[in-house]
This record gives C-alpha cells, sequence and structure tokens, in this order.
C-alpha cells in the first residue's frame, strides 16, 4: 500500500519541516516538499504535525481475567485512536503475567498496534520470589514490573536486576526493571496525596516520600547491580531531584509521567469523585510544576499513560472504596500538549521515540527507511470528549473539551485510525 | 438548605439559625408530651452502614418526637453481607418511599454519593474521618446555652484528632461562631498538614490546661495503643490525660466535654466525667435537639409553620 501526508509539520533527524511524507510498503519511503506519487490513499495534514507513532510503556490491558473492563482488541483500537502504534502491556493480569506461555498469549505482533508484554519480576506479583526471567525472555520480554505493587525487598529487587543485567550482556539486548515506587510501610492504606487537602477530607495519605524513599534506594542498587532501572509514572518533585542526580552521574536510569500528574493536582479530590482516584495519586501544584518542567527538559523521559480500565459500577461507590486508575489511551496526546506546551519535536519525542529509547532503542523523527509508524496530530483543534474505544470510560475528561487531537494513525504502513467528521 | 452534608456549607448566620430553632426544640423536650406533629406524613431513612448506637437512636428519637415515621437500615445480617453495592441499597431503600435519609458510613463522601444517587435531602451522621455535622452542632449548642456565647471561648479539642470527623466539623462549628481551638495531641495523631485551619497546637495537655474554658476529649481508640500510633495507653495518659489531678487545675468555670463513648481511666479520668464540669449528658440531650431542627430544616421549611 502507498501513503501520502501532505503539507504537514514533519519532525525529523533535523528537526521539524514542512514536508510531504511518503509511505510505501511498511516504511517510509520519501520525505520532501511537493511529492509527486501517485498514492492509494492521501491524508491532507495542512495545520498538523506528523511524527513517528506514539509508544506506551505503561497500559493495563485486563486480559486475560478482566475483559469486563478492557480486552486486547479493545485496548489496541483505543491505542490507535490516540496515535500509538505500540503498547506495553502490565502483568497484573489473572493469572499474571509471570511465565512465558501467558506472554505469548497477550503478545499482539504488527499488523496493528504491536502488543509487548511486560513481565513480572515475582511470581504472582507477591514479591517473594522471582519470576520465570528466562522463560518471559524466551517469550520476547524485555521490560519487566510488578506494577500495581512495589518490589519492596531490596534483597529480591537486587537478584532480578543482577539476573536482568547478566542477561543483557550477554544476548546484547536490553533488559529493563521497571519500578512501581511506594513504600507500603509509608503508603499502607492510603487514598490520595497526603497533604492538605487530605487532611481536610481526614482520608489516609499516600506521602510523596512513601514513592521517593523507594526510588533512592533503587537507585543504589542499579549503582551496585549496572541494571537499566526504569521509574514508573513519576509523581512528586523530590523523585524527579533522584533521577536528574542519578542521570548526571552516569546510571542507566530512564522515567516516566502519566498524563493525569500533569493536568491536575490534588485538590480536585475535594469533589470525592473516584474519577480521581489513581496510584500515584494527584499531587500538589509544585510537584505538578517539577514534573512538567522536567518532561520539557528531557529528565523525563517519556509520557506514559498508565491506562487503567475501571467498569462504571465499580467506580460508582465511595472514593475510598473505588479501584485506582483512570484510562488515557485516547486523550493522553491531547493532555499533555495542553498542560506542557512542548514543541513538535519535543512533544513527538516525549510520547514516541523516548518511550522507545527506555527500551535500547534509538532515531528520532521520520526519515526514509524507518519504519512506517506514523501519526498526524492537530494541535489546534478543539474537541470534546464524549466516547471512548476503549470499553471503560473512566476518565476525568469524559465531557470536557480538549486542545489537539490525532486525526490518523500509520502502523507498519497501515491506516489503522482516520478520524472521521463528526456531526456536531 | 437542600441537605446536610458538612459543616463547612454553613455560614455563621445558619449555625446560629439552627442553634435558634434547636433550642426551640429542647423546649419540646422539655414538655409533658414531648412530641409535635410538624413531620407528619413524612418518612426518615436511617442509613446506618456503620455500627452507631447513640447516633442513630439520637436521629431515631429526633424523628418520632416531629412525629415522622422511620425506616432504619442497619448493616447486620443484611443485603450488604450479600454483597450488595451501596447504590443498589440507596435505591431500594429510596423505592420504599422515604423523604430524607441520614447516613452515616465508613468512607469519606458516601453522603455525597447517597444525595446524588437518590436526589433525596441527605443528613451526614458521620462521613469516614471526615464530617459529623449534627455532632458539631450538638457541640456548640451545649457551649452556648452553657456560656451564653460561643464568640471568644478557648477550646482545646485532644485526642485522635487525625481519624477524626468530630475534630473536623466541630473545630470549624466552633470557628465559625468565633472560637478559638487548640488542638492537643500526639504527632502521630494530628493530620499531617494544618494549611487553612487556624488553630494552635499543643504538645500536651499540660501545656493549655490553665487557659482553656472548654477541654473536648476524644475517644482514644485502645487498639491504637500497641505502638501503632503512640507507645502504650500510659504514656497516651501521662501526656494527654484528663486525669483528677489535671482537672483540678483548670479554670474556676472550664468545662468538659466528650462525643462518646469514653473509655473511662484513658482520655478521661471517672471522676471528671461525672463531676460538676461535665457535660456529656446534655450534650447527649442536646443532640435530639439538634437533629430535630436539622430534620426540620431539611423537610418542613419550604411549608413554613410553627414548631
Amino acid at each position: 500500500m502507498t501513503l501520502l501526508v501532505t503539507g504537514g509539520t514533519v519532525v525529523t533527524p533535523g528537526g521539524a519541516v514542512e514536508a510531504d511524507v511518503a509511505i510505501d510498503g511498511a516504511s517510509i519511503s520519501a520525505i520532501g516538499t511537493g511529492l509527486d506519487i501517485d498514492a492509494e490513499v492521501t491524508i491532507d495534514a495542512t495545520g498538523c504535525w506528523v511524527g513517528p507513532g506514539f509508544v506506551d510503556l505503561h497500559t493495563h490491558l485486563r486480559e486475560p481475567g478482566q475483559e469486563y473492563k478492557e480486552d486486547i482488541e479493545s485496548g489496541r483500537r483505543a491505542a490507535a485512536q490516540g496515535g500509538y502504534t505500540a503498547i506495553y502491556a502490565m502483568p497484573n493480569t489473572e493469572p499474571a503475567i509471570d511465565a512465558g506461555h501467558v506472554a505469548r498469549q497477550v503478545a499482539r505482533p504488527a499488523p496493528g498496534v504491536v502488543v509487548h508484554p511486560a513481565g513480572a519480576i515475582t511470581m504472582g506479583r507477591r514479591g517473594e520470589r522471582l519470576a520465570h526471567l528466562d522463560d518471559l525472555w524466551g517469550a520476547g520480554v524485555r521490560l519487566f514490573t510488578d506494577d500495581g505493587d512495589t518490589v519492596a525487598d531490596a534483597g529480591l529487587l537486587r537478584r532480578a536486576m543482577e539476573y536482568l543485567a547478566q542477561l543483557e550482556t550477554s544476548s546484547g539486548e536490553p533488559a529493563v526493571i521497571a519500578q512501581h515506587a511506594e513504600d507500603p510501610g509509608l503508603c499502607r492504606n492510603g487514598h490520595m496525596h497526603e497533604g492538605s487537602v487530605s487532611s481536610r477530607l481526614g482520608m489516609r495519605g499516600l506521602p510523596a516520600i512513601g514513592e521517593e524513599v523507594i526510588v533512592a534506594r533503587d537507585l543504589k542498587l542499579v549503582e551496585l547491580t549496572g541494571c537499566r532501572y526504569h521509574v514508573q509514572h513519576v509523581s512528586t518533585a523530590g523523585t524527579i531531584d533522584l533521577i536528574r542526580n542519578a542521570k548526571a552521574r552516569g546510571l542507566p536510569v530512564t522515567a516516566e509521567v502519566a498524563p493525569h500528574h500533569l493536568a491536575f493536582d490534588h485538590s480536585e479530590v475535594l469533589t470525592m469523585d473516584p474519577v480521581f482516584k489513581m496510584y500515584p495519586p494527584l499531587r500538589s501544584a509544585a510537584d505538578v510544576a517539577a514534573l512538567k518542567a522536567a518532561l520539557a527538559d528531557g529528565t523525563i523521559d517519556a509520557v506514559a499513560t498508565d491506562h487503567a480500565p475501571h467498569a462504571a459500577f465499580e467506580k460508582d461507590v465511595p472514593f475510598e472504596e473505588a479501584p485506582r486508575g483512570v484510562i488515557g489511551l485516547e486523550t493522553a496526546a491531547a493532555v499533555v500538549h495542553e498542560a506542557v506546551g512542548l514543541d513538535a519535536a519535543a512533544f513527538f519525542d516525549r510520547m514516541a521515540d523516548g518511550p522507545r529509547r527506555v527500551l535500547g532503542g534509538s532515531g528520532s523523527g521520520l526519515e526514509p527507511g524507518r519504519p512506517a509508524d506514523v501519526v498526524v496530530f492537530d494541535p489546534g483543534v478543539h474537541w470534546t470528549v464524549v466516547r471512548f474505544a476503549s470499553r471503560s470510560t473512566n476518565s476525568p475528561w469524559l465531557g470536557r473539551e480538549l486542545t489537539g487531537r490525532v486525526v490518523a494513525t500509520v502502523a507498519a504502513g497501515r491506516l489503522l485510525y482516520r478520524l472521521q467528521e463528526e456531526a456536531v | 438548605m437542600r441537605s446536610l452534608l458538612s459543616i463547612e456549607d454553613l455560614d455563621r448566620p445558619e449555625i446560629e439559625e439552627l442553634l435558634d430553632l434547636a433550642d426551640e426544640f429542647a423546649e419540646v423536650l422539655a414538655r409533658d408530651v414531648p412530641k409535635v406533629p410538624a413531620l407528619r406524613g413524612k418518612t426518615v431513612g436511617l442509613l446506618f452502614f456503620e455500627d452507631s448506637t447513640r447516633t442513630r437512636l439520637s436521629f431515631d428519637r429526633a424523628a418520632k418526637a416531629l412525629s415522622a415515621d422511620v425506616l432504619t437500615f442497619t448493616p447486620g445480617g443484611s443485603s450488604v453481607s450479600k454483597g450488595e453495592s451501596l447504590k443498589d441499597t440507596a435505591l431500594t431503600l429510596k423505592a420504599m418511599g422515604p423523604d430524607l435519609f441520614v447516613v452515616r458510613h465508613k468512607a469519606t463522601g458516601a453522603p455525597w454519593r447517597v444525595a446524588e444517587w437518590t436526589g433525596l435531602p441527605v443528613a451526614n451522621a458521620g462521613d469516614g474521618a471526615h464530617q459529623h455535622p449534627t455532632q458539631a452542632l450538638l457541640d456548640t449548642l451545649t457551649l452556648r446555652q452553657h456560656f451564653g456565647k460561643v464568640d471568644g471561648l478557648r477550646v482545646a479539642i485532644v485526642g485522635d484528632i487525625r481519624h477524626s470527623r468530630v475534630a473536623r466539623s466541630t473545630t470549624q462549628a466552633l470557628q465559625a461562631l468565633g472560637a478559638k481551638v487548640t488542638l492537643v495531641a500526639p504527632r502521630t495523631l494530628l493530620p499531617v498538614d494544618l494549611t487553612g485551619w487556624d488553630v494552635r497546637t499543643a504538645d500536651g495537655l499540660d501545656e493549655v490546661l490553665t487557659e482553656m474554658d472548654a477541654i473536648y476529649l476524644l475517644r482514644i481508640q485502645q487498639e491504637r495503643g500497641g505502638g501503632e500510633v503512640f507507645p502504650s495507653v500510659d504514656e497516651y495518659v501521662g501526656r494527654f490525660g484528663l486525669t483528677r489531678e489535671r482537672a483540678e487545675r483548670l479554670g474556676r468555670d472550664a468545662v468538659v466535654m466528650h462525643p462518646g463513648p469514653m473509655n473511662r481511666g484513658v482520655e478521661i479520668d471517672p471522676s471528671v466525667a461525672d463531676g460538676v464540669r461535665s457535660l456529656v449528658l446534655p450534650q447527649v440531650t442536646n443532640g435530639i435537639a439538634v437533629r430535630m431542627a436539622v430534620l426540620f430544616r431539611l423537610l418542613a421549611a419550604d411549608e413554613g409553620g410553627a414548631v
């Protein structure tokens, strides 16, 4: 199939340029002005940004085990609508992805949105003994996390890091430990950020220090083992300082931030609306400002959605009884664009190339020869969020207006999604 | 006023109007026939998802003194133990036709959710460690009756402030009426961030004893004394218990209050609980008058009508 994207601002290794992008088969064939190609499909990208397909390092697909919330196919459709061409499926499924056969069940190769299963670090994510790391590795798993829970036992985490660091050196392929950082002693029974709002509402808090002590400890283990280490959903200014220092010392450390942590602070919880319940929780305004600055300056490498679908009835309860999490695949690009205001090159870096680098990838922007994973994003359009491709609707943006929208997603040269003009 | 969910929703004139109304109902309760027909034909639904004897009985008594019918739901052996959600329980009870719900729940914000789901007026009878507005009203009523005013009173609230809805709502009501509040607790039982509270804090009862008009003691959950938030009950009493010796050092006119149920010998010495300074039993009686005022305002206000 041949595809031509015309008239957009194209993010390339040399920066953003006004150009057309031609796609032939599964790769980009040409980038230039006034390309004269007889394409089967032409997308008019006037006024839009054109760059590499987004990669989500943090998606909960709920399959196997909780398909009433989401399944792999509904999650892939939501991803395509959000501009994602690859997503990493978190292992907190039932059963957990702690062995190769479960990973193979979840994995989806191209065509379509590629699903990379993330593997658990410990069996059943129980934090007691190592998961089948070699078996998972053999099934293609490169990102390991007990996400949803923290590997709290430092001795166990050390052994996982030693094991994976060796797999990396022996294979030449990257192996990444990703941590959901939440100290169980400091955070037990917490429901929201510990601070002025939790004190007023009488809700038990998840203190910022609960995240920071885990990251600080883990960074010492990275020093010891040399294992690649990725901090999931960074939420506090203190964590950012730790990451900045670690990077300055040359440690193999990366970090992600979730869109909701860039858009909201803990004052939203005064509504006691469970749609604002997620872990890590919405933090203080100062934390939000620090997260935006760190995403802009590259201390935080990637935006990751922490897309966490829950059925409506599960969220239709009091705040403290609600499950944690919000969906994010279909709103992430707009929310990040609106909250942080990055230019086209930085925007595509944090949404697409930054996440690829976390897994050892290289490349920056579109160039001929690169796989044809391409997103067209209109930064100026206003739209109201009214429905989702996801099976769940637990989004604080439902019913709100956002600025910036994905208008087309191309994966491996196939047009996966194209925004239809909607009757208003 | 559509619902009474939080003291924070009321300004000073609204609180004073409720207290004035409660004074009138206190007078009704002192009559030979302590009952008025103000809410005849109305039904009050009591949704008590958390164990509570005194608040539930107090609301029950208040509703009946206003001639309302009462529909009571408690979770023991009910549909809740069969896994029914709060929403389904609320909608089921609504279908039985009450005009108002009184809601007690261990989760913060549950009464707000019930108000949303059912569209009925809701009186919050305690949610999580958040709000207990009728307790705050009965506390301020009791102080106002005793001292003739609340303005300028110095009140120490002592104990587990962090996990107490009473501390939150009573502090707000006292401040709305012009009292000065001091919180006295171990650091582990104070709220983490007191931004916006406009309170003083003290590290022990001895620091503030002589200057207070009222000492308001909170129940100490003894299970917290196993080293979780303070080392032992004895050590707690050593700094924060209102012992007989400390009570003797109180100002001449100072009073002692407690929302109940009391742990005698822990936060309060038995002789103090039963002593002349104690307003504990007037608090209980005033609870009925205040709840009559709240039910009346929520259910009969539109129709006017005399008490």
